[in-house]
């Protein structure tokens, strides 16, 4: 159980953190979590562990039926959702703006804050090389491929320069070698950025390769099994993925999940 | 020859020229045939050369009469347009006021307006006014409906995204739900501009001897009383060529705005 008592370097703290719809589904029972700052922590489990849920609890998307939410010590509130310009969040899909030009949609959190045209341009031809589109500037969304069009959705996410970068599922809709190479250039940002990455995905492969830390979600009742640190040097590489460690880890979490479905409480719906 | 005829036949661009232009001629000939053929008199049924004479000769008042439907059809677009945008607006800023406004929206769209203008005619005083009242009527509801459609139809993440980065009412508006709107609204416009139109010939029908605005409706009138079949012919041409010309107005304007991005505008290629 981790200590309530936050030392400085915690990025997010989750207190008992649960999720209750109004028609008595419990989506997600008491969580309790803590990133440290600098962390790669993903969230692991099946589609219906709340995985999603928890992720946009930590973005201020959806509020907590009971528990507490701290980001850098602050309550993560509804009414502001990032208060500070800490916080990127990367969906499922891309969702980006069709009638705008890749850069416009890169430089659409900079709009927003109000960020003079002049000085947005240059930090957007930042993050356009920083993912390997600096050539893609003008180009409309539909004339990239699925992958392209993740790595503007990633741009726009880092040229706020965020502390934070939360990924649902981000990569889950591409193909096995196109995902395999946005997860690697993903370490590197992570890396060279001094990044905290809370991830969502389904793919244990995904989840030890990237991952510090593995947090094991199971589905109904959505609830946290197990966490795994995954103690292999960065940068990692794909030997990494044939290694004898890497297989270990993920056997791990696919029997602990094995685990947790036979052994389901049953408590989910009354 | 017969091997770039094929080659040039299979491109889409061309088919949807030639094609229906190949069917006009087709029709229009066998039409000229059977009247000369069957010695049809000109009036039961005129032929195409004999329209085209009369659209010529006639021209004084045909084309007097065009103008008159045009600024009828034109005027009522334009209002149909600017109040149902208004509307949606109104419509997307409170569910509200679209629980309570939106059956009347429908009661005006099923009301027949042949049955309504009668009324408008006596109410408005001024003739021309009068059916630029009635053509807007016609016109009205599928500017409201897609409209508000549109200005509803936003991706939820992009919307939550927008939340997340804190952006005004006012930036939400501007920056995504107006450009997701578009298509709809595009979409409605085409639909619109050929109701005008219709609304605009059916107003003329109600409004008879207007006395000042006689458009094509009051010519078909007309020539109906005094059996001249041709002039009604030529009339008719004069109205579906304006119809046509409308919608590929609309259509050309769609692509204009649209072309770039959406993707209704290139699934035919």
């Amino acid at each position: 159980m981790l200590s309530p008592a936050a030392a400085p370097s915690a990025a997010i703290e989750i207190l008992s953190a649960q999720k209750t719809y109004p028609d008595g589904t419990h989506a997600l029972q008491s969580v309790d979590l803590r990133v440290e700052e600098g962390e790669f922590v993903t969230l692991l489990g099946p589609s219906g562990c709340g995985k999603s849920t928890l992720l946009k609890m930590i973005a201020g998307l959806l509020e907590p039926s009971d528990g507490r939410l701290l980001r850098w010590r602050k309550p993560v509130s509804l009414t502001h959702p990032s208060s500070d310009h800490r916080l990127a969040f990367v969906f499922q899909s891309p969702t980006l703006m069709p009638w705008a030009s890749v850069q416009s949609n890169v430089r659409l959190p900079l709009d927003l804050a109000g960020v003079a045209r002049e000085q947005a341009d240059a930090r957007v031809t930042q993050a356009l090389q920083m993912v390997g589109l600096a050539g893609f500037a003008t180009a409309l969304p539909r004339t990239l491929s699925g992958g392209m069009q993740m790595r503007v959705s990633i741009a726009r996410a880092l040229v706020t320069e965020p502390q934070l970068l939360l990924m649902d599922e981000p990569f889950g809709a591409l193909d096995e070698i196109t995902r395999h190479n946005l997860d690697a250039e993903l370490l590197g940002l992570w890396a060279a950025q001094k990044l905290t990455v809370v991830f969502v995905t389904h793919s244990i492969h995904e989840a030890v390769f990237l991952s510090t830390r593995v947090v094991m979600m199971a589905a109904r009742p959505g609830r946290v099994v197990e966490e795994v640190c995954i103690e292999e040097p960065y940068p990692r590489s794909a030997d990494f993925m044939v290694s004898p460690q890497f297989s270990r880890y993920a056997k791990r979490l696919q029997d602990s999940l094995a685990r947790a479905s036979a052994a389901t409480p049953g408590r989910s719906r009354p | 020859m017969t091997e770039r005829a094929p080659a040039l036949l299979s491109q889409p661009r061309v088919q949807r020229v030639v094609y229906p232009a190949l069917v006009a001629a087709v029709l229009i000939g066998a039409w000229q045939a059977l009247v000369i053929g069957m010695e049809l008199p000109p009036y039961l049924v005129p032929s195409p050369w004999l329209m085209l004479k009369t659209l010529i000769t006639d021209w004084a008042t045909l084309g007097a009469a065009l103008l008159v439907t045009l600024q009828i059809t034109v005027l009522a677009f334009v209002v149909a347009t600017v109040a149902g945008v208004l509307i949606s607006f109104l419509f997307v800023q409170n569910k509200l006021i679209e629980t309570a406004l939106f059956p009347y929206a429908v009661l005006l769209q099923v009301t027949p307006i042949v049955a309504v203008a009668p009324l408008i005619i006596i109410w408005v005083k001024n003739p021309m006014a009068a059916m630029v009242v009635c053509a807007s009527l016609v016109a009205l509801f599928p500017i409201i409906a897609n409209t508000t459609l549109g200005l509803r139809s936003i991706d939820p993440d992009l919307q939550s995204y927008f939340r997340m980065n804190r952006a005004t009412r006012w930036q939400t508006l501007v920056r995504l739900r107006i450009p997701s709107a578009l298509p709809y609204f595009f979409g409605g416009l085409r639909i619109s501009s050929g109701l005008a139109l219709i609304g605009a010939v059916v107003a003329e029908f109600v409004a008879g001897t207007g006395g000042t605005g006689a458009g094509l409706a009051y010519q078909i009138l007309q020539a109906g009383f005094r059996l001249n079949i041709p002039r009604m012919f030529a009339a008719l041409l004069l109205i579906s060529l304006t119809g046509v010309a409308l919608f590929a107005a609309m259509a050309w304007l769609t692509r204009r705005v649209l072309g770039p991005w959406h993707a209704s505008e290139n699934s035919h290629d």
